[in-house]
């Protein structure tokens, strides 16, 4: 897998205190990985800064109370990687 | 400062958007109900209530930032620090930096300090959301007023 979800997998275990090797790329962050709204935001904090980007949570919350996503789009590790992959490029396009 | 009421902030002395930084001021007062508890002959300024303070000043800077568009939550506070004791009638000065503003949340650093040395200290993180109604909004902008929010900073508006 990528250098992505490398980074987003330890950034995930060192702020939530879970174990490195029980993330995967098809770890749902929240259902499987148990990370409430609370340490999401911490977790947002460090993507936001390890990658420079500012992920849109509160997009992806109003389209997944909307109906119009599901949780698995954005909080699946592997899509997770690929929407933090597209906002670096997009930061420097 | 009026304790019973969570005015922790007597005024707003500096705020700067583009640096992202607030200094605020309060004195502590000499009386109130929660000396008589907290302690008996030995009052102090509750641990809790300086957080609080710091997360009163971060909180305006955050509604600057957001030209009055949005309500910041305390959500956490990391790395607080409580360095000394903080008595009735002191004067206090403190200073707030947002660290990061996240969507739908911030990520500040406050500090709160007495005659120039830092007394306590946190990082403090807010979940940032549209005010809950109308009425709230217009709440805060008469505490606005009261704090000598600055004007041309969201609180006219």
């Amino acid at each position: 897998m990528s250098s992505t979800f490398d980074t987003v997998a330890k950034l995930i275990a060192e702020t939530c205190d879970i174990p490195a090797d029980t993330i995967t790329p098809e770890s749902h962050a929240i259902n499987d990985l148990g990370i409430d709204s609370l340490d999401f935001l911490d977790i947002a904090f460090a993507i936001d800064k390890a990658f420079g980007i500012k992920l849109p949570l509160e997009q992806w919350t109003q389209e997944v109370n909307d109906g119009k996503a599901t949780t698995e789009q954005y909080f699946v590790m592997k899509n997770l990687c690929t929407s933090i992959d597209q906002l670096v490029a997009a930061r420097g396009a | 400062m009026q304790l019973d009421y969570f005015q922790l902030l007597d005024r707003i002395v500096e705020l700067n958007v583009q640096k992202r930084t607030i200094r605020t001021e309060a004195t502590v007062p000499l009386t109130s109900t929660i000396f008589e508890g907290h302690f008996p002959g030995y009052p102090l300024m509750p641990g809790v209530l300086l957080l609080e303070t710091m997360a009163q000043t971060s909180g305006w800077l955050i509604i600057a930032l957001t030209r009055f568009e949005r309500m910041p939550f305390l959500a956490a506070f990391k790395e607080a620090k409580l360095r000394s004791f903080i008595t009735p009638g002191q004067q206090l000065s403190i200073s707030a930096k947002v660290e990061h503003e996240g969507s739908g949340f911030a990520v500040a650093k406050s500090a709160i300090s007495v005659d120039g040395k830092v007394a306590c200290d946190a990082e403090i993180t807010f979940r940032v959301v549209a005010f809950p109604s109308p009425e709230f909004r217009a709440h805060m902008k008469r505490e606005a007023a009261r704090l000598k929010f600055p004007t041309g900073a969201g609180a006219d508006g």
